[in-house]
């Protein structure tokens, strides 16, 4: 829930809902039941929240989300194919002063940007990744993603996902936790309420690790596309229980704060 | 009381929030926006049975409900 929340009309109500100051008010580009808006809004939120929206650089991907920046009012890069975190690498080195984030779909950052992802989390390159799981390429009419589930059918896998032609769905936040940079690595879930708020507290963790210096933030949010999954937006977050989580398993993957291990993580640490 | 506004000119009419209220008062109405979706609404007789938990615009994928918590009213002797 927004911080902006101490409005109170006359007659004594208070407005503890409403849209986040750093989230534009215009209408969105998005099909009904999309949870790209769902993630927008959490990310604003946390912006507001931290008080970093004057100080942020946000660097945005390929895919639905290409008009990130017409939504969340901060400055920003336009990054087009997986290539974010390499950009994102440039922008904080030069300006180490400023929160930078990226935000990127799974054909973006988990088939074209594989090296460009996998390369900043290794570096331990200070910045957040926001990864929308959605399970196809959604801008471009839904085609098969290395995340897409076996069975599942595309346009290009009009059969569905086959394991022996296209081996198993990439798990990235299991991948992302294992590499020497990482400093928080999270996989929540946007499909319920109970989600979303959990899916929030994942988000500040991976945005704080680089406030506070100690590394690579990342977020894995799994996320519904009811046009390309050709379903209602009911039925697409029914799907996400009942096929995704299983298969993606929510969770803290890596913390280095809980863990104890940030003091080694800060450069000139122990 | 508390109670909820939804945005007609925001809302997609993807009925999300109609699953997610715990005293299922969110419906679809026959009003059809300028984009051409069905909005949401609650209907006025029942909107004091809101709980104003914001569930509803915790869901909501474009922001356009407002959620606002009334003071409990005081128990009449
Ligand atoms: C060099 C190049 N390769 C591929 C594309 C086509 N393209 C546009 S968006 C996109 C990926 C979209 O999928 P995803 O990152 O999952 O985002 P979503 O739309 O699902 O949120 C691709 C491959 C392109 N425009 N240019
Ligand atoms: S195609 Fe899918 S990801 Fe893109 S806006 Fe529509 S629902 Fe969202
Ligand atoms: S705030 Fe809670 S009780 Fe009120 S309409 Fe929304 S979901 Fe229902
Ligand atoms: S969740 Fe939002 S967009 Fe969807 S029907 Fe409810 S108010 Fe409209
Ligand atoms: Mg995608």
């Amino acid at each position: 829930m927004s911080k902006a929340n101490t409005t109170v009309a006359p007659s004594g109500e208070e407005l503890v809902f409403t849209r986040p100051a750093s989230l534009v008010d215009r209408p969105t580009h998005y099909c009904p039941g999309c949870h790209h808006g769902i993630a927008h809004r959490l990310v604003a939120e946390l912006l507001d929240e931290m008080g970093v929206i004057e100080n942020t650089i946000a660097v945005a991907s390929i895919g639905c989300s290409v008009f990130l920046y017409n939504y969340i009012d901060a400055d920003g890069v336009e990054s087009p194919h997986g290539r974010a975190p390499a950009v994102a690498t440039g922008v904080k080195r030069a300006r180490p002063d400023k929160f930078v984030f990226t935000y990127q779909g799974d054909g973006d950052l988990a088939s074209i940007g594989m090296a460009e992802i996998i390369h900043a989390a290794n570096r331990g390159e200070r910045i957040s990744v926001v990864f929308i799981n959605n399970t196809v390429y959604g801008m471009t009419g839904g085609q098969m993603a290395p995340t897409t589930l076996i069975g599942q059918k595309t346009t290009t896998c009009p059969a569905g996902r086959c394991l022996e032609r296209e081996g198993a769905p990439i798990r990235m936040a299991e991948i992302i936790a294992h590499l020497g940079g990482t400093a928080f690595c999270a996989r929540g879930s946007l499909d319920s309420v109970k989600n979303i708020r959990q899916a929030k507290k994942y988000m500040r963790q991976a945005f704080e690790v680089q406030a506070k210096g100690f590394g690579f933030g990342f977020v894995e949010l799994l996320s519904g596309c009811p046009t390309n999954w050709r379903m209602t937006p009911v039925a697409a977050n029914k799907r996400i229980a009942d096929e995704m989580i299983p298969y993606f398993p929510l969770g803290v993957y890596r913390d280095v704060v809980a863990d104890g291990t940030c003091g080694s993580m800060v450069a000139g640490g122990e | 009381m508390s109670r909820i506004t939804v945005s007609e000119e925001r809302c997609k009419g993807c009925l999300l929030c109609t699953q997610v209220c715990p005293v299922e008062i969110i419906r679809q109405s026959e009003r059809i926006n300028q984009h051409g979706y069905k909005v949401a609404e609650v209907p006025a007789e029942d909107m004091e049975k809101c709980t104003g938990c914001a569930s509803c615009a915790t869901i909501c994928p474009d922001v356009a409900i407002e959620v606002w918590r009334g003071k409990k009213p005081k128990k009449s002797a």
